[in-house]
């Protein structure tokens, strides 16, 4: 076992190594940087001619003068050493604070869709499995049909429209106006999470459809098999039955679906909060990459896909401790 | 081969009613054959097919389908509502559409269009309307539907704020995200084939170094590496290289799902029989991939496939939404959508939500054809 822990955490330091790679890499993409985009907004403005010392000089303020490699293991060093994600150019703050104050509330939202993902998926998949080929399966599986076709930021539009059109107000933020700015309180949680189960949905539908499929091939696989037909025959209840060998069974590929579901709900996660205009990483992301705000974007880039790769060692982690072939492999 | 077995032949000329005709096709049919008969018996699928091919024959020829040029405007029907086809006038079949009138909403003075029942604008079929080239080669002006009178506004679908008919606008779009997701998923095809086929035959470190790098690809939240990119595609690029750019991207991300399942397969066939006898006969490597392993799952990289292309739509569609995907002039659903991101223009004219019907649509329709495929995929 521990063997395979050992192993699961050095692919992940790899992989993070990488995606640190790819993170900032794909900042530097862009021709020019920071003082390239600060300077024409300078002369869009009405500037009349910026000097070349002045760029000289803004380059070597904020250290973009040194080559690409320089800068990559700066930047890194600083993370992992001392915790600091750099300056945010546009808003002029650190970019640790900006990332600590959208963080919590992307883990916030992504948690809560994979335990509504996990909730909803889990016994509609068993009940449509058992009940197959009845009203209720087709229903579902129309369902999940939909939630896979729909993209989630049309979700969350014709969602705004509809809460737009007969409750008058439009669905958008994460709390309501009282609460915005006030400190955190118990009041402020109930009114969070009373706002956040829109989002949460609208998230979680797309994620909902795939594992209910998957659950519902997967039990029908296994009540086809001999031993379901023993039990049965043994008498043990239909419902017992049911719950103690083929789910457990079928749960298998579930949870390993699980982990992978994480990267596309942190994708769907950024697209709803910007067209929702919530307080997390989404808005700030899209802003901070127009802008090349290199080191807000690359920060939470990485954080992200860091959070990512955990929670999928996480659920590998999982699905070892309830197969024990797995460990063994 | 097919053996051709006349049911005469072998039974004795008394016997009792000979084995059924289905029986007997069934015994004999090709691989193909059978696939085809499962194939058919999921409805769901086959209609899914039938929607897919309307919508890629309507992108094929859509200047012929759609009443106007995607970039005609009249800026005097800005934001016109849809003008509902009628089909019979006096109990005549003369398809007509009501006329469009200036009112001003008496609250607010703001100037609006309504529909106005009392003018009928004559519509036929096959209509001359506004010239235009096929493909960019024929010059044709023949439209399907349109207005008998080519200065009469014919919204189908109502107007945007350039007053361009979204009609005509979302069926060029259809032009545009229907190649991109056949494009794209052609890239990811054959990258995730190359890369899979490679790990799964030679195995060892090269395995563990592909290994390694797809699960590094899945797990990179795709979307912020996605914008990140995307973002940074220079305003002053021609519309086509942006296209390409994108269409290759997004092949970038979803190539791990095909590669991952052809390296499980390679790594199950590499130890079937027929290979080593394949093997022993002498079959170079490159024969034996294509001639005898790659055919055994046909079926599944058809079905992968299928199952594909709805995502790459779907994430060429959010990208342009947000608007670092394609750009005008290109115009595709994502792109048309992106007007639509203020919940108060969508109150005010839910219209231009059309094109995310059409989305909706064609990737419902893939995923059951999608889904039939894979059920056909394997007949026994």
């Amino acid at each position: 076992m521990w063997q395979f822990v050992a192993r699961r955490l050095t692919y992940m330091a790899l992989t993070v190594w990488v995606i640190s790679l790819i993170s900032f890499m794909v900042i530097q993409l862009p021709p020019g940087d920071y003082v390239t985009s600060l300077v024409s907004q300078m002369l869009g403005a009405g500037a009349r001619e910026i000097p070349p010392e002045f760029e000289q000089q803004m380059r070597e303020q904020y250290g973009l003068n040194q080559p690409v490699y320089v800068q990559y293991f700066k930047w890194l060093g600083n993370i992992i050493f001392k915790g600091n994600f750099g300056y945010s150019f546009v808003y002029q703050r650190d970019a640790r604070e900006l990332i600590l104050e959208r963080l919590p509330m992307t883990f916030a939202i992504s948690f809560f869709s994979v335990v509504f993902i996990w909730v909803v998926a889990l016994p509609i998949g068993v009940f449509s499995a058992v009940r197959k080929y009845s009203v209720a399966d087709y229903f579902f599986t129309f369902l999940g049909f939909i939630g896979l076709a729909v993209p989630n930021f049309l979700l969350a539009l014709i969602l705004m429209f509809l809460s737009y059109r007969y409750f008058g107000q439009a669905l958008i933020g994460l709390f309501s106006a009282e609460y915005a700015d006030a400190p955190w309180s118990l009041g402020k949680v109930l009114d969070m999470l009373n706002h956040m189960w829109i989002p949460v949905i609208i998230i979680g539908t797309a994620g909902t459809a795939g594992l209910i499929r998957t659950m519902r091939a997967n039990l029908l696989d296994e009540l086809n098999k001999p031993y379901v037909d023993t039990a049965r025959a043994k008498g043990l209840s239909e419902w017992r039955l049911l719950w103690k060998y083929p789910v457990r069974h079928a749960l298998n590929p579930f949870v390993s679906t699980i982990g992978w579901v994480l990267p596309g709900l942190i994708a769907g996660e950024v697209i709803v909060s910007i067209v929702l205009n919530l307080p997390t990483s989404g808005p700030i992301i899209l802003n901070s990459l127009m802008q090349q705000d290199m080191y807000v974007a690359s920060g939470f880039i990485l954080v992200l896909s860091v959070l990512t790769v955990v929670g999928t060692f996480i659920s590998d982690l999982l699905l070892a401790w309830l197969d024990p072939r797995i460990r063994l492999s | 081969m097919e053996l051709e077995v006349p049911k005469q032949a072998l039974l004795p000329a008394d016997s009792p009613a000979v084995q059924d005709d289905d029986d007997l096709k069934l015994e004999i049919a090709t691989q193909w054959q059978l696939m085809w008969w499962k194939f058919r018996k999921h409805h769901l699928a086959m209609a899914g097919g039938v929607v897919v091919l309307l919508f890629y024959i309507v992108a094929i020829f859509a200047e012929f389908f759609a009443p106007t040029l995607a970039t005609y405007y009249r800026e005097d029907y800005v934001y016109a509502p849809p003008q509902t086809l009628h089909l019979f006038r006096d109990g005549q079949f003369a398809p007509y559409v009501n006329g469009l009138v200036f009112e001003r909403d008496p609250i607010s003075f703001k100037k609006t269009w309504a529909i106005d029942e009392e003018t009928a604008i004559p519509i036929g079929l096959f209509v001359k309307g506004q010239p235009y080239k096929l493909w960019g080669i024929i010059p044709m002006d023949l439209h399907l539907i349109g207005p008998l009178n080519p200065e009469d506004p014919f919204y189908l679908m109502g107007a945007d704020k350039s007053g361009r008919d979204v009609f005509s606008r979302a069926i060029y779009s259809a032009r545009v995200s229907l190649s991109v997701g056949l494009v794209g998923v052609a890239l990811s095809m054959s990258l995730g084939i190359i890369l899979g086929g490679l790990s799964g035959l030679l195995g060892g470190t090269l395995d563990n170094i592909i290994q390694r790098l797809i699960e590094v690809m899945m797990s990179i939240p795709t979307l912020p590496v996605l914008l990140a990119i995307a973002a940074v595609v220079p305003l002053d690029w021609p519309a086509l290289r942006v296209y390409f750019i994108i269409t290759i991207l997004l092949a970038l991300t979803q190539w791990t799902g095909l590669a991952r399942v052809v390296r499980s397969k390679f790594l199950s066939l590499r130890e079937e029989d027929f290979i080593l006898a394949a093997t022993l006969d002498g079959t170079p490597r490159g024969r034996l991939i294509f001639r005898h392993m790659l055919p055994s799952f046909y079926s599944h990289i058809i079905a992968s496939i299928t199952l594909s292309i709805p995502g790459m739509i779907l994430a060429e569609t959010a990208l342009s939404f947000l608007g670092v995907g394609l750009r005008p002039p290109v115009v595709s659903w994502g792109v048309m959508l992106q007007e639509t991101q203020k919940v108060t223009v969508i109150a005010i004219y839910p219209w231009l939500l059309f094109p995310a019907l059409a989305v909706i649509i064609v990737v419902l329709a893939f995923n059951f054809l999608g889904d039939g495929l894979r059920d056909a995929a394997d007949p026994y």
